[in-house]
């Protein structure tokens, strides 16, 4: 079973992550957790020293934290993007698509049922950062729009 | 009497427990007294059965067993206004101790 | 009307067989019921009152005959020979087994349909006017917009755990016929002083416990930002929707504890944003879309006559049918509610009879209304004679279009197991008094909606008259509400006091329709003399 999945080539960060608070306070240091209730945006003007920024999902239920990845990507972060927590297989895909380049799921994976979850979508609607083609981009390639 | 109920996981079946196992028949269902939930978790935990919960139920003349709200009463027979698709089509009767 | 390609093929066929693996992960026991139940609910799947309800998405209400065709091929090989049409343009099953879910869809998906997204947390199928591209009055056909929309908010990943709910509703004329802004985002597309074709973006409506009108939040969105801007209302909805009470999840609580000035100032932040983001699809796709719904070819020499010497066709002509933007064209309405019969239900034989119809009478093409009735939107008024003979012989020809009989009623206790009182017996017995006493011609435009909770899946805050089941010790119990209106000029029904038993309830109902007909002037309809003489006149005959 995976406890752990990972998809960058670079060591680790091995510091632990604080909580926003903590991290706004000191600042200095890599790794910082966020949770359902933090503002992602209060991290922007700190992207350059984060390696590790954890997303907590407390619950799978709670859908927060996609729209943080998002926003972190979106303003250019670049380091490990890593959800913690009631992490399920049936997310996979979905959080891929937000930014996250890593998981630790409180309940491991199976490892078939994990790789078939991010496998599966051949195609996708929307942009999202994440680099995929969406279907509006192949229908009209980008040297024939205005 | 304290009777279980769910649906079985597979076909979604309305289901009452017997002692033994789920019949589609609310007249098949005992009184389990104080034990509804550790017999609910076993079943569930072998998907025996599904969205389980217990209930308040009364014998209600030759043995039938009338579950003490009108929703349950509809789930055990089935729509009040298509007899046709309740679980006793053929009798005009058996949805009289329905409502 | 939209045809798949390609890639829209592939992503139903990737679905059926996501959830195909997902079903037998959860029947193995490798999935939880509280893990599998927010994916089967994304694939319409509600574990309901008699057995799994499955939920078909009928997109913006529109569908082909070889689509009506497979849904009622359902009806009959995995349920029980009949479908349910619902408030929400789709259509139900009440009876379906979990382990045929997966074939469902797939059969689905050969015909281009699915049920993604038609539950749960997410953002669920896009509503629109009925008589979109047939209407006189509209803008433009709106259902392209919410082709484009309904792509966006498929699979978005951002956006599938939501607060609650999300019901998006799309409409282009200045008549509302979907009860837009009772949506949880509304849009109008509208003209600007330039001449612009943009949305006109209202947001924070709904029903329920706390029934709201949602507020315009931004008064023009240009087109080729439609997409970002949706996505915006949506960030800040994912972000600040309330978690912590399931009944103040809405985006309808958000917008009004923040104020809809700071929800649209937060909406603009967000928006500006995400313009630099590049997310918006080409003006080529919507393009690309509004290309399927062109004009059909319509008959230009169409005769505009019509022989109504038939008193019985000229009665369904009078009521059921409404005028098409093209001369010689009608739009013919189809009441599922046959006066003792189920509201919004129709059998597998007057499914695939509506399909035959629609190939042979309208271009191919049906819609369903949020009213649980369905429409042919381009039918020949030198057809309509033998079109309304075949809906006659079908048990379909029922002449009682927005009447007391075309009452909406949401399922209630006989199939949901979210409510408390029946409600398809009061809609009967409702329709038989008015049937019986021959009133409801006289009574004109009267709508009348039961909802059987306080969910109000059956609209009733929004009906002339409307009705709310209730538990009242353990025994079912109703609330007449009075002066609800779903169009332009919105307005939420008031209670009229004490409730009613299921016999008492049907008494009130024709007790205020006797005080309508005693208080009205002129044309008045029952909601204009209720609008005028207030509600005491009313309490004082019902509570007499």
């Amino acid at each position: 079973m995976l406890d752990h999945l990972r998809f960058r080539d670079d060591e680790p960060v091995s510091a632990p992550a604080v909580t926003v608070d903590a991290f706004l306070d000191q600042t200095n240091a890599a790794a910082v957790r966020i949770e359902p209730g933090d503002d992602a945006r209060s991290l922007l003007p700190f992207l350059e020293q984060l390696s590790l920024v954890e997303v907590n999902f407390p619950g799978f239920g709670d859908g927060r934290g996609y729209s943080s990845a998002r926003i972190l990507r979106e303003a250019g972060y670049t380091g490990e993007l890593r959800a913690v927590g009631d992490v399920l297989v049936d997310q996979l895909s979905h959080m891929r698509r937000c930014g996250f380049d890593s998981f630790l799921p409180e309940k491991p994976f199976d490892p078939e049922d994990a790789q078939a979850a991010l496998d599966r979508w051949p195609e996708v609607y929307q942009a999202t950062g994440d680099g995929r083609t969406p279907i509006w981009a192949r229908r009209h390639p980008a040297s024939e729009r205005g | 009497m304290k009777i279980l109920t769910g649906n079985d996981l597979k076909s979604g079946a309305v289901v009452w427990w017997t002692g033994q196992d789920w019949s589609i028949h609310v007249e098949d269902a005992v009184d389990v007294g104080d034990q509804a939930d550790t017999i609910l978790a076993r079943e569930e935990a072998a998907r025996r059965v599904n969205a389980s919960y217990a209930i308040d139920a009364e014998p209600d003349g030759e043995r039938r067993v009338r579950p003490a709200h009108i929703k349950d009463r509809i789930r055990a027979h089935g729509p009040t206004v298509r007899p046709d698709l309740t679980l006793k089509p053929a009798d005009p009767d058996a949805g009289n101790w329905v409502i | 009307m939209y045809r798949y390609d390609q890639y829209d093929q592939a992503m139903v066929d990737t679905r059926v067989a996501e959830f195909r693996d997902q079903t037998r992960r959860r029947l193995e026991g490798k999935l939880t019921e509280d893990q599998f139940k927010p994916l089967r609910l994304q694939n319409g799947l509600y574990l309901q009152l008699h057995a799994y309800m499955l939920r078909v998405a009928v997109p913006y209400g529109t569908l082909n005959a070889a689509q009506m065709h497979v849904l009622a091929d359902i009806a009959d090989k995995y349920d029980r020979g009949y479908g349910h049409f619902t408030t929400r343009q789709n259509i139900q099953y009440n009876w379906i087994k979990l382990e045929d879910a997966p074939d469902i869809l797939a059969d689905l998906a050969s015909v281009e349909m699915h049920a993604i997204q038609t539950s749960g947390n997410c953002i669920r199928n896009i509503s629109s006017d009925q008589f979109a591209g047939a209407a006189a009055d509209e803008l433009i056909d709106p259902r392209p917009y919410a082709e484009l929309l309904r792509q966006w908010s498929s699979f978005h990943p951002e956006f599938l755990t939501l607060p609650r709910k999300f019901k998006i509703c799309v409409i282009a004329s200045e008549t509302d016929r979907a009860a837009m802004k009772l949506h949880d985002i509304g849009i109008r597309i509208v003209k600007n002083e330039a001449g612009e074709i943009g949305a006109a973006f209202y947001v924070g409506g709904g029903m329920g416990r706390t029934p709201m009108i949602a507020p315009l939040i931004r008064d023009f969105v240009p087109l080729d930002q439609l997409i970002t801007y949706s996505e915006a209302c949506l960030r800040v909805y994912n972000r600040y929707g309330r978690r912590d009470n399931k009944y103040k999840a809405r985006i309808k609580i958000l917008v009004h504890e923040l104020g809809k000035d700071e929800y649209a100032r937060q909406v603009e932040e967000e928006f500006a944003h995400l313009l630099t983001q590049g997310i918006e699809p080409p003006i080529a796709e919507l393009e690309r879309i509004m290309e399927h719904f062109a004009d059909p070819a319509f008959d230009t020499a169409a005769s505009d006559d019509l022989d109504l010497s038939d008193p019985a066709f000229a009665l369904w002509v009078e009521r059921n049918s409404v005028a098409h933007k093209q001369p010689g064209y009608v739009i013919a309405n189809i009441s599922l509610k046959p006066v003792g019969g189920i509201p919004g239900d129709a059998s597998a034989a007057q499914i695939h009879l509506m399909a035959d119809l629609a190939k042979d009478y309208s271009f191919d093409e049906l819609r369903v209304t949020h009213a649980q009735n369905i429409v042919l939107p381009h039918v020949r008024k030198a057809d309509l004679f033998t079109l309304w003979q075949k809906l006659e012989a079908a048990g379909l020809g029922a002449a009682n279009l927005d009447t007391i009989e075309d009452i909406i009623a949401c399922p209630g206790l006989d199939y949901c197991s979210l409510a408390n009182a029946r409600s398809i017996p009061v809609a009967q017995k409702i329709a038989q008094r008015f049937a019986d006493n021959g009133r409801t011609g006289e009574l004109g435009e009267l709508k009348l909606k039961i909802s059987g909770c306080i969910n109000a899946c059956g609209h009733h805050h929004a009906g002339h008259i409307g009705i709310l089941g209730v538990d009242k010790k353990g025994l079912e119990n109703y609330q007449l509400l009075l002066g609800g209106c779903e169009g332009d000029d919105t307005s939420l029904g008031k209670i009229t006091g004490p409730g009613f038993t299921e016999d008492g309830i049907v008494d009130a109902v024709e007790k205020a329709t006797d005080v309508y007909l005693a208080q009205r002037e002129e044309d008045e309809r029952f909601l204009d003399t209720y609008r005028r003489i207030g509600m005491e006149k009313f309490k004082e005959a019902i509570y007499a």
